[in-house]
């Protein structure tokens, strides 16, 4: 289908094969390991192999002396640089700052978890670099370790930060206690519910990378990264932790290998590697292998909550309060303080009109690796334990799971939550209709007892949600503590024979976006689709940006190019009309031609692109040239929502969960090219099952990491995934003009509570009511063995 | 990974020279318990010998009372053996199982068993059908082979050349799968013929075991039933994030059983 569009019915919307899969699919990608700088170094960091101790001697002259060592550099060495900033500023209950402690990019003085950096060595090959750092002598004077949120959490447990009593870095509310509670309290039913959202490892298929270089004669420092967001390290790493001007540094982050937030973060990494090519005046390369990885890119989730929701004899839900622990790990990631806060309390509404909520978080310390954005970020979480408590809602009351969420539904737009969002737009009841239908839900009994002939267990489990994407506005962010603007940028160069460069500050990691944004430029600018391409990921080609998480890509990045779009229209218009002897006013625009009102006359694009690069017949006063930018912040976020719904087959002898059937019907707003939507659900649902069924990052308690491996960290696997049937529903976002809304997090937002409660349910008959994530085999069949001790 | 010496005589003997001469050489065959152990630095052997040249070691050959199999068949090979596929059932099912495609297709049943990994299958297998480890120097019975975990009665420079598998009138393997690795967590490989009933457990303790409670029952009456009321002690088995001792003892019951009613 690539390059005539979709039969006449335009781009927008059309399944275009992705322009990038050519170079991915043959192996032509080029990633940052895969580019080589003449004079290159090789970089081995040498990381804590414990988790918390005061660091003695730390003896590196063995290290220096080996073959081809150039350098040697521990945390002493940069400690006048500025420590690694974090992104969001939180605000405790009584007002008070967070505690920030200072981020030293390589450890001074102490170690904090496994994977820290104590020292980079440089070498002329990769081998030498490692087989140096294996003679510094680190002199590990070792002390407890708080490795989980309880032991952190209690009396006397070992501090993490001094600065920091009790490990705790802040205790935030949002919402109004006192009428929450109130309500809760005057309710006719309430349920509680004990859960805990584990910690996982993002686990993207290609592990970090950077090199460093410093070009002494400019004064220029380069840094090729595995970066979701170039410019944002380069924000971070010149002006809070080297001290550059933007102009003397450029970030390249070229073909990324997924991120799934873990390549969000400025990493010390980074201001390593970018401080020793200076340093040397070398260019200097580090590649993280995968056990390497799973020490040191950020991790996710990692809550412990306990929430309480009261409803009225109709099971109308009338208060919710929640209580959250979340683990923030050893330092503070970019993005770690934000994401079970302002990600995360205010999703509490969900779909559901309950009038009165509250939700109150402490951020703790730890001494594992540090916690930040993963899919979904803070949404799965909040989602999880809403989906559980409705469910929970409905086995107290009798009332069925279906009819207890609709009853709740919010039915009137906008809607304001009493958790800070207003909802633009949405329609629940259409996507809860698709995907009962589009499950056989009402067929489900049938199903049930067939399994039960073959000694199955067989449940059925629903999750309706909303979620939250392309968070903005950046004045609302910015007095909510964020630390930078949530704009996006968007260029449009138009060239003198009408093909077309576009320049986003977004950056593609897997999402398709040299795709889907070329679709929407060839649209609106009526060129052919293979006329347009787009540029992404280099601070020195494109104007600004703010990268691509939280699903924002289309809805604020693609609207940036819409915007400069149609910029490029009007600036078009003004040179058609002094080509056609028309006044401005007279010029429509339509398939890529400036026409004469009522006439024939018209121009095209490709002339009027032209004419702007060769003005020989112009208008006066006219720039030349036919190339747009456009910055655009929102008013909102978007709201994608939708509907899950899961069924199980349980093996009650070995406890076993086999996921049979997965079905979604999901309103992720206007779908631009729906094989790319179709393949992020499909991804972002193996993303959800993992956590339901597979993944668990598991500490012991002296903070080593038990699941440091494939071995046993358990990723999905094809095996493990039925079919997606996956429905649209779509409702437009009402305040961008594509009316978009976004799509990469709403598998891994939705699914995990449809498959617990599918779980759950498949073990109702024995009277099993509750089941932690992972539902692994063990866990389901201890399960098991405790309800049939009860009876 | 250090450094090391590779060598790939084309003989056994030529193996066996070479890691004569060596500090403290090791058998190179698929490398994929070797390398994973070397990459972690639990291992640095000086050299490693491959046997990638010496021919006939990897034959399937039937001498009608046993299958011979060649030590560098690989996991693949044997899963796709007509012969074994004929003859032994059980066993080509079972190698068919082991880890995932690309772990079949480089690993070798010489390997696995030299190795005597206490999740691995072959040792079940081994045990269960009763065979006989066949070495440059002599036999040994897989009774005596497979000692606690990574412990055989192999010299440093003793090479495994084939097992020989004799062929049981009904045999079946059970197991249940680590879900990240899939090794065993517990497998079972039951078979049974004039002697009498073997029940051999691999993953659950601390290397492959037979359940004798288990055989007795079985002699007398082969069915699942018979099995089913018979646990294994949990004192002793592993335990790990997958699964505890308590629930693996557990599963060593259920695999037993689905392998007794597999044996048809
Ligand atoms: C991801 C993964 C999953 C796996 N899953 C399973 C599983 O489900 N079940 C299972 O059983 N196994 C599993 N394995 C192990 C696999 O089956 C290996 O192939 C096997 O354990 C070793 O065989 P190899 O040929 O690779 O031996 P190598 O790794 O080359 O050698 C292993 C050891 O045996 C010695 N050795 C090799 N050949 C000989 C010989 N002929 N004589 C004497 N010594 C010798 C070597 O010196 C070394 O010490 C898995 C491995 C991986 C990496």
């Amino acid at each position: 289908m690539s390059g005539n569009g979709s039969n006449g019915t335009g781009f927008i919307g059309a399944s275009l094969k992705r322009k990038e899969d050519a170079r991915f699919l043959t192996g032509r990608g080029r990633y940052t390991d895969d580019i080589n700088l003449p004079g290159q170094l090789y970089a081995h960091l040498l990381r804590s192999t414990v988790a918390h101790a005061n660091l003695g001697s730390v003896d590196t002259s063995a290290a220096e002396a080996a073959p081809g060592v150039q350098a040697v550099f521990t945390g002493p060495d940069m400690e006048d640089v500025g420590g690694i900033p974090t992104g969001w500023l939180i605000h405790s209950k009584d007002g008070s700052p967070m505690v920030e402690p200072k981020h030293p990019a390589m450890a001074i003085g102490k170690v904090r978890h496994v994977g820290e950096i104590v020292a980079i060595v440089v070498a002329e090959t990769r081998d030498q670099a490692r087989e140096a750092a294996a003679l510094i002598d680190i002199d590990y004077q070792e002390l407890p370790a708080a490795a989980s949120l309880e032991a952190a959490r209690a009396d006397g447990a070992p501090l993490v930060w001094d600065e920091a009593a009790g490990n705790l870095c802040y205790d935030w509310e949002v919402g109004d206690r006192a009428a929450a509670e109130a309500a809760i309290d005057g309710a006719a039913h309430t349920v509680s519910i004990d859960v805990v959202n584990q910690r996982l490892v993002p686990n993207a298929i290609e592990p970090r990378a950077a090199i460093g270089n410093f070009d002494p004669t400019t004064g220029e420092y380069t840094l090729y990264t595995t970066s979701q967001n170039p410019h944002l390290i380069r924000l971070l790493l010149g002006a809070f932790v080297l001290g550059l001007p933007e102009h003397k540094l450029r970030i390249v982050a070229p073909d990324v290998g997924g991120g799934f937030g873990s390549k969000i973060p400025h990493y010390a990494e980074e201001a390593i590697l970018t401080w020793t090519a200076g340093r040397l005046a070398r260019p200097v390369k580090w590649t993280s292998d995968r056990s390497e990885a799973f020490v040191s890119d950020t991790q996710g989730r990692d809550h412990i909550s306990t929430a309480t929701l009261g409803f009225d004899e109709d099971g109308r839900f009338v208060g919710l309060k929640v209580s959250t622990q979340a683990n923030l790990g050893a330092y503070l990631s970019t993005f770690a303080t934000c994401v079970p806060t302002y990600l995360y309390g205010i999703l509490f509404a969900g779909p559901y009109t309950t009038p009165a909520i509250y939700c109150e978080v402490e951020g703790v310390f730890t001494n594992t690796v540090p916690v930040d954005a993963l899919r979904g970020a803070g949404r799965p979480e909040a989602t999880y334990l809403l989906e559980r408590l409705v469910d929970k809602a409905a086995a107290a009351t009798g009332i069925d799971r279906v009819d207890i969420r609709r009853r709740n539904f919010i039915r009137e737009f906008p809607y304001q939550t009493p958790v800070a969002l207003q909802y633009d737009q949405g329609d629940y009841d259409a996507t809860l209709d698709l995907a009962l239908e589009a499950s056989d839900w009402d067929g489900f009994e049938a199903r049930r007892n067939e399994a039960a002939s073959r000694g199955k267990l067989r449940g059925i489990g629903i999750s309706t949600f909303i979620e939250a994407c392309g968070i903005a506005p950046s004045a609302v962010v910015g007095s909510l503590g964020a630390r930078a603007g949530l704009y996006e940028v968007g260029s449009v160069r138009v060239h003198p024979t009408g093909s077309v460069s576009v320049f986003t500050g977004t950056h593609s990691h897997g999402q398709g976006h040299e795709t889907t944004f070329a679709q929407i430029v060839a649209e609106t600018l009526g060129v052919d689709f293979e006329a347009v391409d787009v540029v992404h990921g280099d601070t020195n080609a494109i104007p600004f940006g703010m990268g691509t998480y939280g699903s924002r890509s289309l809805a604020v990045g693609g609207t940036a190019i819409y915007n400069a779009v149609q910029k490029v229209i009007a600036k078009g218009r003004k040179i058609a009309a002094h080509l056609l002897e028309a006044s401005e006013e007279d010029i429509e625009f339509a398939d890529g031609n400036f026409t004469v009102a009522g006439t024939d006359r018209s121009k095209s694009i490709g002339e009027v692109a032209l004419t702007a690069y060769v003005p020989h017949n112009y208008p006066e006063g006219l720039e030349p040239g036919l190339e747009e930018t456009a910055f655009y912040d929102p008013l909102n976020f978007t709201f994608p929502a939708g509907t899950h719904v899961a069924e199980v087959e349980v093996d009650p002898e070995t406890g076993e969960v086999e996921l049979v059937a997965v079905t979604g019907a999901d309103d992720v707003g206007r779908i631009i090219n729906p094989m790319i939507v179709n393949g992020q659900l499909h991804g972002g649902l193996a993303h959800g099952i993992g956590q339901a069924l597979l993944e668990h990052c598991e500490y012991d308690d002296e903070g080593q990491l038990v699941t440091g491996s494939y071995m046993n960290y358990t990723m999905p696997r094809a095996g493990d995934l039925p079919n997606f049937n996956i429905n649209h529903n779509t409702t437009h976002c009402t305040h961008n003009p594509l009316g978009v809304k976004g799509v990469g997090e709403v598998g891994s937002i939705g699914v995990p509570p449809a498959v617990i409660n599918a779980v759950v349910d498949a073990l109702s008959p024995l009277g099993v009511t509750h089941m932690e994530m992972p539902a692994t085999s063990e866990r389901v069949w201890q399960a098991i063995q405790a309800a049939q001790a009860q009876d | 990974m250090d450094d090391f010496q590779y060598h790939a005589p084309s003989s056994v003997d030529g193996v066996l020279s070479a890691l004569r001469g060596a500090d403290d050489g090791k058998v190179l065959a698929g490398g994929m318990s070797l390398l994973p152990v070397m990459k972690l630095a639990m291992a640095a052997p000086s050299d490693l010998v491959s046997l990638r040249n010496v021919p006939g070691l990897s034959d399937i050959e039937d001498h009608g009372h046993c299958l011979k199999i060649g030590a560098c068949c690989t996991h693949a090979q044997v899963a796709a053996s007509s012969v074994v596929r004929e003859r032994i059932p059980a066993l080509a099912a079972m190698a068919g199982r082991i880890g995932d495609p690309q772990v079949r297709n480089r690993g070798t049943i010489g390997g696995s068993v030299a190795h005597n990994d206490p999740a691995a299958d072959y040792p079940a297998a081994c045990v269960g059908l009763g065979a006989t480890i066949i070495t440059d120097r002599r036999k040994i019975s897989s009774d005596d082979f497979f000692g606690s975990m990574f412990e055989t009665p192999l010299e440093d420079d003793e090479l495994v050349t084939a097992v020989c598998f004799p062929i049981v009138d009904g045999a079946a393997y059970a197991k249940f799968e680590n879900p990240a690795s899939k090794y065993a967590v517990a497998g079972v490989m039951v078979a049974r013929d004039s002697d009498g009933v073997r029940v051999a457990v691999t993953g659950a303790g601390a290397g492959v075991f037979r359940v004798a409670e288990m055989e007795a029952a079985l002699a007398d009456d082969f069915s699942a039933d018979a099995v089913a009321g018979i646990s294994v002690s949990s004192d002793g088995l592993l335990s790990d994030n997958v699964a505890g001792a308590e629930y693996r003892a557990h599963l060593v019951t259920v695999m037993a059983k689905r392998a007794v009613e597999a044996c048809g």
